[in-house]
């Protein structure tokens, strides 16, 4: 019994032990986006290296979670892939600041297994596809933007999200921007009523990324660090140039260059103009209270955030197949970010 | 030939027993098997991630090499060993009420709400531990995500103990009780003892189940990537990291993911197999 | 009663008093949340088939389905395999075979739902839509049930996720039940001349009923609230159809979905009365297999 009883504490004496040193750093907290998980924890750790009193704690619960958690004051900032409208922020009772923080891509993946050259298609098709007017995939209007490609009589199983998304609302913004039909029957949203008759919905990027895997004749959006680390072929799309362009950071980043002037009430970069502009991206953003009475708290929360979206932080964007903010965007957010109270 | 009434067919009521025992020998097989297919899947793919510093270290974002589940472990640990704790005396207590004061509608009310809890989502009773733990404190804890736990484990440790303690035949209760031993002693030092194997399964069963939850802990112990052992505090939790991992792109957390889930499984495999070679011992030494 | 007795009594019933507040005030909370979109939607909620968050339009009718389908398969697969395995387990099974088995399939219970998703979707849908679906179609495709496309996602698959999580609970309490029933009653009934496998099916198991079905309601419970495994095979698609091959929706994964995401309170609340509704759903079915453990103990008090 007393050995136990000694190897008990000198366990739980180990685990303090191991707690203390984190206990001795200030934890922020932060809460939202998926998306933005894999670039914030390269991120933070980064900074953590380099200022080990300060440990930021970032969890993803989905953009509507953080907004929530935001809002109850649970979490020092929240994450989210769309901004905050004039609703959201009224049930915060406070002086909000919203952020870009990170840039993404929605590629358009597919499935045949005998087609071994890339799929050209236009936006106007990818439209008819999901509305569910264009169901077979060797139909005339994709033969004819793909020249020498033997297509397979098969049908076409339109894969969406199933769980409310920033990747969806990127993608449906797209589709209301070039299909008229698409705006007045679906619409914009995180959440939408999919209209094509064989429309499968996936839970999460890699829900759909791997539907989209495992069925002969899928096709399906996804974020453009799933395509890349999964090598999976995606389309080339004729953006509003008319050039045709593929999903990479490149082209992400063009699209983003030609908004200089982004906002939070004025944020979308979906279809833009500019050659090698890729017209499914979108910014992800964070919300942090203007007024903290916690003025030290305040501070670390300011140093972190100011770090994240400049030259620095955006550095570890491209290691993990992020997109970097473009340079006069990164000086907005600085120049936002300023109006902390601290 | 013996044309006697207990050999009237009995070639081809032999047959059939055979067959029965044939089917039902198929279907132990069948479930065996599939948990060995989707064990072999799970072992293909993580049996490579599994190295010390994968057991000890914190976790890296994607491009460090290495990391690990260390805290994602230890969080396990605490909030379902604190989850254990507070279900066993609650769903004990219920299930001796309800077995020894079994009749009448409250006791049936009782049984019929434990029944429908077991029928709520993992999510619901997430947002209930939330509503009443977190939202008012303001502060995610691994205390609510034991809370959430303990609610799952509930209904299968109260139905079983009930059931485990009717099954004590009443004689050896009487037995008891004319011995002169109060209801109380008889329970716990005859009845209990006698019914344990079955709650423990029965504990076991529940352990397992809460232990590869996740839905009740994103608004509950929110997770973490730093070591935490205050369960006044978010902390992490090896599935919600699984969970997180295996639905991320990379490959590299990907293995990661399925090494924390074969350390799930292998875990509850050896706290089982703990669990009844102890009871085995037990058994013997009281000489039941 | 002796002051111990007391002090018994009042320990245990307090302990259940907790018990029933915890249940009663999960109730509560859930009536709280759904109050907004209760009180928007009303009774049409339960049979309207739209669920438009951005309309904020929301109809629980295809989960509901999606729900009953998917448990119905899982329970009656599950119910099957595992009643078997468990009376192969407890009475046939030598020591050597029956602990491992048992072991193993009592493992089941271990496996995190998202491997069950995540195997499911790269492992057994496939398998569904090239092997079983087709094969099913051949013998049945003249049913309703069994027609149509086949995506490999869809009730079915679902349904058989399901199954495999919920037969560990079938199996390993049934077969404690099982093994609990004396062994005077199996040598009686050998004793009349009965096969071995007679007496299993005949005697042992109609009088272990009861706990059985226990057993089975318990694993009905969960596969009812089950939410991640299910949302990776079933295909997410909030619409009724007759094949079992279709993809659908159930109550749970909806929320599982789209909980994170939702900001607006009628959403949230919508949300949340779905939640209500499966503890409704949950009610209504542990009543009905009430009734038919009163109908069944009242006759055998005859």
């Amino acid at each position: 019994m007393k050995r136990s009883l000694r190897r008990c504490c000198s366990t739980l004496a180990v685990v303090a032990a191991m707690t203390l040193p984190a206990a001795a750093a200030t934890q922020l907290t932060g809460a939202g986006s998926s998306f933005d998980y894999p670039f914030f924890s390269k991120a933070f750790y980064v900074y953590n290296q380099k200022n080990p009193d300060v440990t930021v704690n970032y969890q993803s619960i989905g953009s509507g979670g953080g907004i929530q958690q935001f809002t109850a004051r649970n979490v020092d900032f929240g994450a989210t892939d769309v901004p905050m409208n004039a609703d959201e922020l009224s049930r915060t009772h406070a002086a909000v600041l919203q952020i870009p923080v990170t840039l993404g891509g929605a590629a358009i993946a597919y499935n045949l297994p005998d087609v071994t050259a890339t799929i050209r298609l236009t936006r106007q098709v990818i439209a008819d596809i999901y509305l569910g007017k264009i169901l077979k995939w060797n139909d005339p209007q994709i033969a004819r933007l793909n020249h020498g490609v033997k297509l397979p009589d098969m049908p076409i199983v339109v894969v969406h999200r199933s769980d409310g998304s920033g990747t969806s609302y990127i993608f449906t913004d797209f589709l209301s921007h070039v299909s008229s039909a698409w705006k007045s029957k679906v619409g914009t949203g995180k959440s939408v009523v999919w209209p094509a008759p064989s429309a499968i919905g996936a839970k999460g990027n890699e829900g759909v990324a791997g539907q989209v895997r495992s069925t002969p004749g899928a096709i399906g959006y996804v974020e453009l660090a799933y395509v890349i680390e999964n090598h999976m072929p995606a389309a080339l799309i004729q953006n509003k140039e008319g050039r045709w362009v593929a999903c990479t950071t490149e082209t992400v980043a063009a699209a983003a260059a030609t908004k200089p002037d982004v906002s939070a009430t004025s944020f979308s970069i979906v279809d833009t103009a500019g050659v090698n502009s890729y017209p499914i991206s979108g910014y992800s953003w964070i919300v942090v209270y203007r007024d903290n009475s916690d003025r030290g708290r305040a501070k670390l929360l300011y140093n972190v955030l100011s770090w994240l979206a400049g030259p620095q932080g955006q550095d570890n964007a491209k290691s993990v197949d992020y997109v970097p903010l473009p340079r006069n965007v990164q000086s907005a957010a600085e120049a936002t970010l300023r109006q902390m109270q601290r | 030939m013996n044309r006697d009434l207990s050999t009237r067919g009995l070639g081809r009521r032999r047959a059939m027993g055979s067959l029965g025992t044939g089917l039902a020998l198929f279907c132990a097989t069948l479930a065996a098997a599939a948990l060995l297919a989707i064990l072999g899947y799970v072992v293909v793919q993580g049996i490579g991630a599994i190295n010390w510093s994968f057991l000890t270290q914190l976790p890296h974002p994607v491009g460090v090499p290495g990391g690990g589940v260390g805290n994602g472990i230890l969080g396990s640990l605490i909030i379902i060993g604190t989850a254990t704790l507070m279900a066993v005396p609650i769903g004990l207590l219920t299930g001796i009420y309800l077995a020894l004061f079994g009749r009448g509608p409250v006791p049936e009310a009782l049984r019929f709400l434990s029944d429908v809890l077991s029928g709520v989502p993992s999510i619901a009773i997430g947002l209930f531990a939330y509503a009443v733990l977190v939202a008012p404190l303001k502060h995610f804890s691994a205390f609510s995500a034991s809370f959430g736990f303990m609610m799952l484990m509930l209904p299968l440790l109260v139905r079983t103990s009930e059931q485990a303690i009717r099954s004590v035949p009443q004689t050896v209760r009487e037995g008891a009780l004319a011995l002169g031993m109060s209801n109380f002693r008889a329970t716990v030092s005859i009845v209990l003892p006698t019914a344990m194997p079955a709650i423990i399964t029965a504990l076991l069963l529940a352990i397992a189940r809460v232990t590869g939850e996740t839905a009740p802990l994103l608004f509950t112990a929110f997770g973490s990537q730093f070591w935490e052992s205050n369960p006044g505090n978010p902390m992490a939790e090896l599935s919600l990291q699984v969970f997180t991992y295996a639905i991320s792109p990379y490959p590299s957390w990907q293995s990661q993911a399925w090494g924390g889930a074969l350390l799930l499984i292998v875990a509850v495999f050896v706290l089982s197999l703990g669990a009844r070679l102890f009871l085995r011992r037990a058994m013997q030494g009281s000489g039941t | 009663m002796s002051p111990a007795d007391r002090g018994f009594a009042a320990v245990v019933y307090l302990g259940s008093s907790l018990f029933a507040i915890l249940i009663i005030g999960l109730f509560v909370e859930l009536v709280l949340g759904s109050w907004p979109s209760i009180v928007k939607f009303g009774p049409a909620f339960i049979f309207s088939s739209s669920w438009d968050p951005i309309n904020s339009k929301f109809g629980a009718l295809p989960m509901i389905y999606g729900t009953v389908v998917t448990s119905l398969i899982a329970i009656i697969l599950a119910s099957f395999i595992g009643i078997m395995a468990a009376v192969f387990l407890s009475d046939f099974a030598p020591r050597w075979l029956g602990q491992p088995l048992s072991f193993l399939i009592e493992l089941l219970a271990a496996v995190p739902s998202v491997v069950y998703g995540l195997w499911g979707l790269f492992v057994l849908s496939p398998f569904v839509r090239t092997a079983v679906g087709p094969a099913l179609q051949k013998v049945f495709g003249w049913t309703p049930l069994f027609s149509g496309p086949i995506y490999g996602v869809g009730l079915l698959t679902a349904g058989i996720i399901l199954a495999l999580m919920i037969v560990p609970t079938v199996t390993a309490i049934s077969r404690d039940v099982i093994a609990a029933i004396p062994r005077d009653l199996r040598e009686a009934s050998m004793a009349l001349g009965t096969t071995k496998w007679e007496t299993a099916i005949r005697v042992v198991l109609p009088a272990a009923r009861i706990g059985i079905f226990g057993a089975c309601i318990l694993a009905l419970g969960r596969a009812l609230g089950e939410t991640i495994a299910v949302t990776m095979v079933i295909g997410n698609r909030p619409e009724i159809s007759a094949s079992l091959f279709a993809p659908s929706y159930t109550l749970a994964s909806v929320i599982a979905n789209e909980f994170t995401e939702a900001t607006t309170n009628i959403y949230i609340s919508a949300l949340i009365e779905l939640g209500l509704i499966l503890f409704f759903v949950s009610m209504i079915v542990n009543g009905l297999a009430r009734v038919m453990i009163w109908s069944v103990r009242g006759s055998e008090r005859t």
